[in-house]
This record gives structure tokens, sequence and C-alpha cells, in this order.
């Protein structure tokens, strides 16, 4: 118990969590039809890359990762504001989310 | 002058200045007036024509130039390893000859043609084809060599096309011209073969040189010789329209007349004699390939005589009798008698184109009527062309004094000297003489005599452009035989060699040259009887003998039988060769291979280009994984242990 409070959660994990997650994120942008879901799944693969990015700044004693996930996060809230506001067009303009029925670059 | 080495002679002049006059008014005729165009184009040949001359006086001056007079291009033509071909001109009593008549008729008949063309369309390119004529047609008589005269031989078919389809808007015309250009080929591919056959047995074209190698080996008889003088004897049918090829000539007659009278009649169709006699060395060795030559010779001479008989075209009467007289030099040739046939070659040109020339008169004057039978009283109208027809036809027919009778004569009786077979010859010549006589006096009263059978409207007068050459033709077709054929045989000796045959005969030629005008008389009696005195007989005879009628009026129909057996299996094997096998199996097959195995690509590959967003993420993602899945897993050492329990277990 001890032990396991003072011991450091070994790289590895969190390296394998990174990857549960954007596998998941990935998934999901597949699979899913509605839209916001999709986009959810995106921020999902960022997050799970900003975790590796952080894991390995640690690692290395290097501040470099963590100033990328700033970045990241930076322009990961940017294109969440416009995301999000193209969806709600999208959805005003066809009354559904459904990413196979807007599937507008199909002529 | 620095193109041939330096003579007196200008032998390479002689060819080049009616190609001048052809690059003049071929590149800029269209533009200029139409006394320009003429002065050139009679320029040109007179130029010639004075060179020609120039030579002839040189030579009989009392210090000649030896002959043959040689000229070649100090640049060699062809030369390769095993093969030196030089461009030269030999100029000896033949080509001597031959050029007097080609540049003196040539000229003549460009001088006519001024008249005869003067209101046609495209006056300036037919005076730049005949002038281009006259410089292959001299190219072919000066040749040193097999190869030079091969040159001017295609070149002179090429003007002939050109000016057999001057009216070329005329599908008749066009399609003549194409006809001869074809018939030609055939020809040209034995004069061709020929060729080859000379350089693989002598090792060169030079005339001179085979002369004198031939002349070396005297025991060398037939063999391969024969074969080379069937393959020349082949083109030389081609080009002078013996059997089997000579259908192109009556259809030749689409031309303008003036071309029908130079070309088809005066010079070009006798180059094929003129080759064989240039080539007479190797005919000598070949006593088989003289007799196919006299009996094409002489079978064409009947033959075409036959369909003479009943032809209404005043031209195509005219063109048969061409053949036919061209079957009398054959036969010449064929009993090696060589000057005859050229004796005979010359006073046909003057006696040729002097009835061709009429004839264009004649149908000048009329309108463009070229039926006899529409024809009739004319000698009234044309006087002049009358009297010149008239010595025209007395020639051809073979009366004393004109010229036709000395070369026939010498002919019949160079033939008749030739043993059992000769006789055959001679009589058969005979009977075309008689042939001959009568369709010749047909045409004079169908034409001349009588009643107009038909108004044709107004008569243009004849200008003097005409009228000049034909009174000088007739004054040739009169007195161009007096030379006699004895001297003529002797002058042309160095060329065509001398023979027993040619001298002069005593009371046998006497005997036999009165038969001859007794058949001619007889032709014209028979022709007298049936055209003056009872018209009525021709129809007669022809419902008599519906058959014979039918097939002489129909030629035979020879054409008809060409067209079965030739051109309808050619036409539809090049249909089906052509058609199907390169143009739908090769050509189709090929394209339709390429086209398929594109549009198969791409509906595979068109498959991944969906335009659905997932799936192209689906795809990179299967990549990336893919990728992974080959930089993580250590390969080398899963294949190891793999292998390790593979021999573990075949080790147990």
């Amino acid at each position: 118990m001890n032990s396991l409070l003072t011991q450091e959660v070994p790289l590895t994990w969190y390296l394998l969590l990174s990857a549960v997650l954007f596998a998941l994120g990935v998934v999901g942008f597949l699979i899913k039809r509605n839209l916001i879901t999709v986009f959810m799944s995106i921020e999902l693969m960022l997050n799970a890359v900003n975790l590796s990015f952080v894991t390995f700044a640690h690692q290395w004693h290097q501040v470099k990762g963590q100033i990328f996930v700033f970045f990241v996060m930076m322009v990961a809230a940017a294109e969440a504001a416009v995301g999000l506001a193209i969806i709600i067009a999208v959805f005003r303009a066809r009354a559904t989310l459904a990413v196979d029925r807007i599937d507008l670059m199909k002529l | 002058m620095t193109i041939f080495m330096n003579g007196n002679l200008y032998l390479w002049l002689i060819p080049l200045l009616p190609f001048a006059g052809f690059l003049f008014n071929g590149l800029l005729g269209s533009r200029l007036p139409k006394w320009i165009v003429s002065t050139v184009a009679l320029l040109a040949p007179l130029a010639a024509l004075g060179l020609v001359v120039n030579a002839a006086w040189l030579l009989s001056s009392t210090n000649p130039p030896l002959l043959p007079y040689i000229e070649t291009c100090p640049n060699p033509w062809i030369t390769t390893a095993s093969l030196h071909i030089d461009f030269s001109f030999v100029l000896d009593q033949l080509s001597l000859v031959m050029l007097l008549v080609v540049t003196g008729v040539g000229f003549l008949i460009h001088v006519y043609s001024v008249g005869y063309m003067k209101h046609e369309e495209g006056y300036w390119r037919f005076f730049a084809y005949m002038n281009l004529f006259m410089f292959f047609m001299t190219v072919l008589v000066l040749a040193g060599n097999a190869l030079v005269m091969f040159v001017g031989w295609e070149g002179v078919g090429l003007a002939s096309y050109l000016l057999i389809g001057f009216y070329f808007e005329k599908k008749s015309a066009a399609d003549a011209g194409k006809k001869a250009f074809i018939v030609n080929r055939i020809g040209d591919f034995g004069f061709l073969i020929g060729m080859f056959l000379l350089l693989a047995n002598f090792g060169t074209l030079t005339f001179a040189e085979i002369g004198t190698q031939l002349n070396a080996n005297p025991a060398w008889q037939g063999g391969v010789l024969t074969v080379i003088s069937l393959c020349l004897m082949l083109g030389a049918a081609g080009k002078s329209a013996q059997l089997p090829l000579y259908i192109w000539l009556p259809d030749a007659m689409e031309g303008p007349t003036p071309v029908s009278a130079l070309i088809h009649a005066a010079t070009m169709v006798t180059a094929g004699v003129y080759m064989v006699a240039r080539t007479h060395v190797l005919f000598d060795h070949s006593p088989f390939a003289l007799g196919v030559v006299a009996t094409v010779g002489v079978a064409t001479a009947l033959f075409a005589a036959t369909i003479g008989l009943v032809q209404n075209d005043i031209k195509r009467v005219l063109a048969y009798s061409t053949i036919s007289q061209l079957g009398y030099m054959f036969l010449a040739c064929g009993v090696a008698a060589y000057s005859a046939g050229i004796f005979h070659l010359v006073t046909h040109a003057f006696f040729k184109a002097l009835l061709f020339l009429a004839a264009g008169s004649v149908i000048h004057a009329v309108g463009g009527e070229q039926d006899l039978r529409k024809m009739g009283g004319l000698w009234k109208k044309l006087p002049v062309t009358f009297a010149v027809t008239t010595v025209g036809i007395l020639a051809i027919a073979g009366f004393f004094p004109f010229a036709g009778f000395f070369s026939k004569d010498a002919i019949l009786y160079a033939a008749f000297q030739q043993g059992t077979s000769g006789k055959v010859l001679w009589t058969v010549g005979l009977l075309t003489a008689l042939l001959t006589s009568f369709y010749m006096f047909r045409l004079w009263y169908m034409a001349f005599l009588g009643k107009p059978r038909s108004e044709t409207g107004h008569h243009h007068a004849t200008p003097f452009s005409m009228l000049g050459p034909l009174v000088i033709l007739a004054v040739l077709s009169i007195g161009g035989g007096w030379v006699g054929i004895e001297r003529f045989s002797a002058y042309l000796a160095p060329s065509t060699g001398a023979r027993v045959a040619e001298a002069a005969g005593g009371n046998l030629e006497l005997i036999l040259s009165i038969v001859a005008v007794a058949v001619a008389l007889l032709g014209w009696f028979i022709a007298h009887l049936f055209y003056s005195q009872q018209p009525e007989r021709p129809a007669e005879l022809a419902a008599a003998m519906p058959m014979g009628y039918k097939l002489l009026a129909n030629k035979y129909y020879v054409d008809e039988i060409y067209g079965a057996l030739v051109v309808k299996p050619l036409l539809a094997i090049s249909k089906f060769f052509l058609e199907w096998v390169v143009d739908v199996a090769i050509l189709g097959g090929v394209a339709w291979l390429l086209g398929g195995v594109a549009t198969l690509t791409g509906a595979i590959l068109q498959r991944w280009q969906s335009g659905n967003l997932r799936s192209y993420a689906a795809w990179l993602s299967a990549g990336a994984a893919a990728l992974l899945l080959y930089v993580l897993v250590p390969w080398a050492t899963v294949l190891a242990s793999l292998s390790a329990i593979h021999f573990g277990v075949a080790g147990h």
C-alpha cells in the first residue's frame, strides 16, 4: 500500500492509456453517425496525444512537450468554436446531424 | 559548270533547261500572264533542241568528239562497299537519234499546245508538267546506266499521270491517271527485279560495262540472262503498252490531245523500245527472250489493230493504232533488228504525233466532239488539217514514199528473214498492216469525207501556232523515211550492233515491199467500200456477226477480265486484310486492349475514391495500423521462433 503510493507510475501505463484513448477516438470517429459525437472523438484523439506529450516531457525533463500541449489546447479551443458554429449552421440547413446525410463532398 | 565534268557538248544542260522551265512555271506560273508562261515553256525545249542539234552538228564536223561521249557527275551518286553508281549521261548514236526525236517533236507539240490550250484553266500547270516531262524524258534517253534510266523512267510516268489527270475534276480523267500509274508499277516491278539481277550478276548497272562483260564471254547464253531480259521486257511492256499491260493507254486519252501526241504516241510510250535497244546485248544472249519479245510484239500489233477496227472515238482509234505500231517496234527488237525498231520509232513519232495533233485540231474545230459518227465532211472546213491527216494516214498505212513505208518494210523484211517462225511473224505483221490501213482510212472517211452527220454549231478557225507544227510534222512524215534503213542501220551500228538481216536484200525486199503496199491498198479499198460506197455494209456485217462485233467493240472484255481476275480479288483481299485484319483486329485490338486495361484499373481504383470522408479515414487508420504493426513487431525474432518451432516438431 505504502509502496503503491510512493512508487512512481511507470511510463508505459501513461503511454498505454494514451494509445487506448486515441484508439477510442479513432473508433468513435469511424463508427459514430452523429456529427457532435464525431467531433468529440476528434477532441479525444487530440487529448490522447496531449497525454503522451506530457508523459514524455516528464520523462525527459523537457518543457517543450508541455508547451506543445498548450498549443494543442489552444488550437483545439479555436477549432471547437469554429467546428461548433459549423455544426449549428449545418443543422439549421439540413435539420439533421447524421454524417452520411451531409456528405456534400459527393456530388 | 562544275556539276559535271566540263565538256563541249553540255549534255547536262539538255534535261536541266526544261527542268528550269518546270520550276519557273510551276512556282510562279499561276501569277504570271499567259505570254510569259508560254515564252518560258517554249524556250526550255527549244534550247534543249538547240543543244542537241549543236551536238549533232559537232559530231558531223571534221574533228568530232568520240562516241560514246560520256558526262559523269564528279560526285559519286551511290557508293557502298560493293556498289558504285555514278550519275552519268551518255551520248551515242542511239541516244542522239532519240534525243532529236524527243526534243524536236516535243518542241513542235509545245508550240501546238500554245494554240490548243489557250482557253483552258490551268494553262501554266499544263506547261509546267510538259516541261517536267521533257526533263525526265531526256534523262531517260541520256542515261548511262540503268538506275539513271529508272529515274527518268519513273519521272515520265509521273508526268504522264499528272497530264492524263489534267482535267482532274472529271472522274474518268482522274481514274485514267491512276490506272496508267498503277499498271506501270507492274512493269516497273520487272525493271527493278531486272536491275537487282544485273547488279547481282554483273556488279554494275552501267550499260557499257555490261556490254563489255558480255562481249568478253560470248558463250554465256540464256539462264539468268533470259530472266533479266524477261524482267526488263516486263518493264518495257508496261511503259510501251504491250500485252498484257496495254490497258492503260486507251484510257490515257482522257488527257489533253497534245499530251496524247507527245507522251502517249511519240515519245514516252517508245521508252520501252528504247530500253530494249539500249540493253540489246542482254537480249542478244537469250534467244528465248528475243522470241518472247517478238511474240508479244506481233500479238499486240494484231490484237490492238482488231480492236481499233470498231472504235468510234477518234482518239481511241489512234490510241489502239499506237499500241499496234509499238507492237511492230517490239517485233523488230524481237528479231534482233533493233535499228529497224528505232527507225519505226522515229517515223512513228512523226506521223503519229501528226495524226494526234490533227485529231486535236479536228476536236478543237468541232467544239470538243470526239465521236467519229458525229463528224463527216470536214475536209471543206479544215483543208489543212485534212491534207496533213491524209499524209499521216498514208504514212501509217505504209504507202510509198511516205515515212512509214520504209520503217514498216524494214521490220517486215527483218522478220521474214527469221526462218520458219519469221514467216509466221511476217504473215501476222502483214495482216496487221491490212487492218491498220483499213481502220485508218475508216477514220479518214468518217471524219473528213461524206456529208456532215450532225450540226456542230460554229467551227473555230485553227490558229497558226497549231497549223505550223502540223505542216512541219507532215513534211517529216513524208520525208522522214527517205534516209533508208541501210544508212540508218549503218549509223546506229555502233550502238545497236550490225546485222545482216537489216542490209538491203535486193529482189526479195522489193517483192515484200510490193506485197506490203498491195495489202495497204487492199485495206484502203475495203474502207472505201464500207464507208464511202456502201455505208450500210458495216452495220450489216456487225449484225451478221453479233458475237464477233460485240467482242471487238468491248475490246475483248480485257478490262472486265482484269477487273474480275485481278482488281476485284485484290480489292477483296485488301478490304479483308486492311479493314478486318489490320484495322479491326490489330489496330482496333490494341486500342481496345489499352482502353480496356485503363477502364478496368479505373473501375477498381475508383472504389477508393468514394468521396466518403469516413472511408478515407478508415483507410488512413488501417494504413497507420499496418505501419505500426510493421514497425513495432520484431519480425526477425518472430520468424526465427516460428521456424524453431517448426524444426523442433520435425526433430521429434
